[in-house]
């Protein structure tokens, strides 16, 4: 990512856009766009990112407030559930006679 | 294609065994379908490639809204007008998308668009066509977006993440230009005489050109090979353009309208349809700078860039002195 500018240039930063659809639970990623600010983000994610009934909430984040995994530590990173199954309902078994749980 | 002859800088594929550890590693993913996210290791022509043509993509959205927009102010009902407008609209969506894809490999907006008004990089070939008559915009839609659509819909499956995303979310939007498009040609074409000559006329003028955004034939495309390697291109451009005629001719017939080709006829044994190549000397000539409206292009965009730089200035220097003023208050 760029939006650390350059000293002789004013680029706009760059912003990633958040939508929460109309019957959404939660806020997904649908993008980004360069904004002067906060306000002018939201404004244009509108237009772009909402102009066909895709939402009914939109947030921008700067994308250099946000850090990320890297690639690399996709074993070490996430492994550890899968040695895990026991947090997962289906892992016990649960007699019939009980009914439904 | 919006993204015509993308240059790989390679001269011939590398063999598995030819590779280092980190290529064929590489390619191997590639290989088996996986998707090639930003902050993954990636060969430099591979990233290299990806800007060219993201990049050219999006420059193509953006000097795509020229012709289109030279008919909002005389689109002929209120109607017309306000379809066309949300058009225009949809491409500037689209080159938003794309030039934010193309940042994810380390380039910037500005870079590109610099690059762009110092024509230094291309965007589509098609965009040097006039717009002479509101038949036009038909012809645009019907056959410009339907052959943008027909090289899209397999770039939602292109290798490199970022790109394929947003061509999902382009090809959604895409359906609503092409059919528009020919909506208009149904109306010229089965309205007065006048009207459907006019149509007509749209028809022979842009069929070539139509054919030429899939970029030159398979045998002189050398830098193919590579793209195709890399799963960035998935088809060749001889499968797409031949796609596209057999999917738009029976839509020309529909409409009453002759394809201007005294050499297209059905060929039975392949299933498809025998065409003329289009003058592929025009198209480098097109590509080079020379078309009919290449100069006009880059002066309305470049003067755009150049008389806005105010305005750019302007927000900028307010956000920041609302930051400042934020700061201050704290």
């Amino acid at each position: 990512m760029s939006n650390e500018t350059t000293p002789s240039r004013s680029e706009w930063p760059l912003w990633e856009v958040f939508i929460r659809g109309q019957h959404g639970m939660s806020h997904r990623h649908v993008g980004s766009l360069h904004a002067p600010d906060a306000e002018m983000a939201i404004k244009n994610a509108r237009d772009v990112y909402t102009r066909r009934n895709e939402g009914v909430s939109i947030w921008v984040v700067e994308a250099k407030h946000i850090a990320a995994t890297a690639p690399g530590e996709k074993g070490p990173f996430f492994e550890p559930s899968e040695s895990k199954v026991y947090r997962h309902p289906t892992f016990f078994d649960i007699p019939d006679e009980v009914g439904h749980m | 294609m919006y993204a015509q002859m993308v240059k790989t800088d390679s001269t011939k594929v590398l063999s598995l065994a030819e590779m280092t550890d980190e290529e064929r590693a590489f390619q191997e993913r590639i290989d088996r379908g996986e998707k090639i996210e930003p902050t993954d290791w990636m060969p430099e022509g591979y990233r290299k490639t990806l800007i060219r043509q993201i990049g050219q993509h999006a420059h193509s959205e953006i000097v795509g809204q020229l012709p289109e927009g030279n008919w909002i102010t005389r689109a002929p009902t209120l109607e017309r007008k306000a379809i066309l407008l949300a058009k225009v609209q949809d491409e500037a969506g689209h080159g938003l998308y794309l030039y934010c894809a193309a940042e994810t490999l380390g380039v910037s907006r500005d870079e590109l668009i610099e690059l762009l008004h110092a024509g230094k990089m291309k965007y589509s070939s098609i965009f040097n066509y006039p717009t002479l008559t509101w038949a036009d915009i038909g012809a645009v839609g019907w056959l410009v977006d339907g052959a943008a659509i027909m090289n899209q819909v397999p770039l939602q499956r292109t290798s490199f993440g970022p790109y394929s995303r947003a061509m999902i979310r382009i090809c959604k939007e895409e359906s609503f230009h092409q059919r528009q498009g020919y909506d208009i040609m149904m109306k010229m074409a089965k309205g007065s005489e006048a009207q459907r000559r006019m149509a007509q006329d749209a028809l022979n003028r842009f069929w070539y050109p139509s054919l030429m955004m899939f970029g030159p034939s398979d045998k002189d495309s050398v830098h193919s090979a590579q793209s195709m390697a890399w799963k960035i291109k998935i088809n060749t451009n001889d499968e797409l353009r031949q796609k596209f005629v057999d999917q738009t001719v029976p839509q020309a017939e529909y409409l009453g309208l002759t394809v201007p080709d005294e050499n297209l006829r059905w060929n039975e044994e392949k299933g498809s349809y025998d065409f003329s190549e289009p003058d592929w000397s025009e198209f480098f000539e097109v590509l080079k700078g020379n078309g009919p409206c290449n100069r006009e292009r880059m002066e309305a965009r470049v003067t755009a860039w150049e008389d806005g730089a105010w305005v750019r200035d302007g927000l900028m220097a307010h956000a920041d002195k609302r930051v400042a003023a934020r700061t201050a208050a704290e």
